[in-house]
């Protein structure tokens, strides 16, 4: 079974690379390279915008009083929470960081992983960071396959999950079929020191810390945004731009061409 | 007394000057952040912050450079009449929009880090919104336009490595897009905002 997906997946990708690099077909553009970005179609733009509906009154109901909740929590259980999930996030990145060929940060990653599931107590202490082991970005399969080439494919809204594409969804899976760690220990084996509720209870926990850092934000964008949908989109696409490129810098990511065009 | 409200006076317009004519990108953010984070500690009531942080805006942005490149393709297809009545309208949907952001803030503290100049057209200015109790530390560049080297002028927000004008510009043509490339449908939306 496993085999099976790992083939789906490896044939899904190829044909997403060469859409990524042949652009246009003549008369779908799927991905397209404008101004260093890969703009990306919105293929079931109505549906899309269904299902984003939904997860706003999911959210309305659930999620922003839950993390309204979490917030009355003083700052360091908060931070304890924060940490224990950030470090448990490792056992993704890690892989993540030796498929990119980031091998220095590979190291890092795991010595930080080490120290802080020990001497900082399953990670609620960054004990690591004290030592000069400063926390690295994020990696995940998505990731991984837009470094390989990639192209994003189409973009698209999952229920409760949110905003994604054909590519990072794919990385999702990656993650059920062997990919991450903690999902192994928890959900596909039965091990004696963890269930699957463990595992569920990260992802919702890790969900609501998210959330309650970005209560202002959201709320300033549900208050100013004319088209919340297409905000969400475009938010989403350029973050994972910046995070498949790695970049850290506001120069890097912005390109002049779409300001020059004013000038003309 | 009269030396003293002349000098209170000398003051204000050197200040005011200083506020006007920031030559340097950092220098005009650095101007911007304390004058808006003074108006936002204030007691004022918070209309007057409103047209306070306005003002501010009206000076320090670019807005209608800003409004064009938000309108992306369509900014070739429009007649000189609707192009026009986008600028007011823009004008007035950037303002509203900008100042109902930032009254919610009471104290934000942003520290300028560094600039770097990316040709003579732009600078960024690297900047960091402090962490509170409620959310963590925020990283903001400035896109700085500085054609004219004697008036720097804002023309994006990067959060986070998000740029605002980017979303902005995605945003409005996608309401275009849905209405069969109509910029009479951005036009009635952004009315809309504006009454709301």
């Amino acid at each position: 079974m496993k085999k099976l997906a790992s083939l789906i997946i490896i044939l899904t990708l190829t044909i997403l690379s060469n859409y990524s690099i042949a652009g246009d077909d003549g008369n779908i553009k799927l991905n397209e390279r404008k101004n260093g970005y890969v703009e990306v179609k919105d293929c079931f733009e109505k549906v899309n915008r269904g299902i984003f509906g939904f997860n706003q009154v999911l959210d309305k109901i659930i999620f922003k009083p839950l993390a309204k909740g979490y917030r009355m929590f003083p700052q360091p259980i908060r931070s304890g929470t924060s940490n224990v999930l950030n470090n448990l996030s490792n056992v993704v990145t890690i892989p993540n960081n030796i498929l990119q060929g980031q091998i220095k940060d590979a190291g890092i990653n795991s010595a930080r992983l080490v120290i802080n599931s020990t001497v900082g107590i399953a990670g609620i202490f960054d004990v690591a960071s004290y030592y000069g082991l400063k926390k690295r970005d994020k990696e995940d399969y998505g990731q991984t396959f837009g470094v390989w080439g990639a192209g994003p494919g189409c973009y698209f809204v999952l229920p409760v999950l949110g905003p994604t594409t054909v590519r990072d969804s794919i990385g999702s899976v990656a993650n059920v079929i062997g990919g991450d760690a903690w999902y192994n220990v928890t959900v596909a084996n039965d091990t004696r020191y963890f269930s699957e509720a463990d595992y569920w209870a990260s992802r919702l926990g890790a969900g609501i810390d998210f959330r309650a850092k970005n209560l202002e934000s959201f709320e300033s964008l549900e208050k100013n945004s004319v088209d919340l949908y297409a905000s969400v989109r475009s938010l989403y696409l350029q973050d994972r731009y910046r995070k498949i490129n790695n970049i850290d810098e506001s120069t890097e990511t912005l390109s002049d061409d779409d300001w020059e065009e004013l000038e003309n | 007394m009269k030396i003293l409200k002349y000098l209170a006076c000398l003051y204000l317009l050197f200040n005011i000057n200083s506020l006007s004519y920031a030559k340097n990108p950092s220098d005009l953010i650095n101007n911007i952040v304390d004058e808006a984070a003074l108006i936002l500690s204030s007691e004022d009531p918070v209309e007057s912050k409103i047209i306070k942080l306005n003002a501010i805006a009206e000076r320090s942005v670019d807005i209608d450079g800003i409004g064009m490149y938000t309108l992306g393709k369509f900014r070739k297809s429009i007649s000189d009449e609707q192009k026009s009545k986008y600028k007011k309208l823009f004008r007035s949907y950037f303002l509203k929009s900008f100042s109902s952001r930032l009254v919610d803030y009471t104290n934000p503290r942003i520290n300028v880090v560094s600039q770097k100049k990316i040709n003579d057209k732009y600078t960024i200015v690297n900047s960091v919104l402090e962490a509170t109790s409620k959310r963590p530390q925020v990283k903001i560049d400035w896109r700085i336009y500085t054609k004219n080297p004697d008036r720097p002028l804002i023309r994006d927000l990067i959060v986070e490595g998000l740029s605002l004008a980017r979303t902005q510009k995605e945003e409005f043509n996608s309401i275009i897009q849905n209405n069969d490339g109509d910029i009479n449908a951005l036009f009635k939306t952004l009315e809309e905002f504006l009454i709301k």
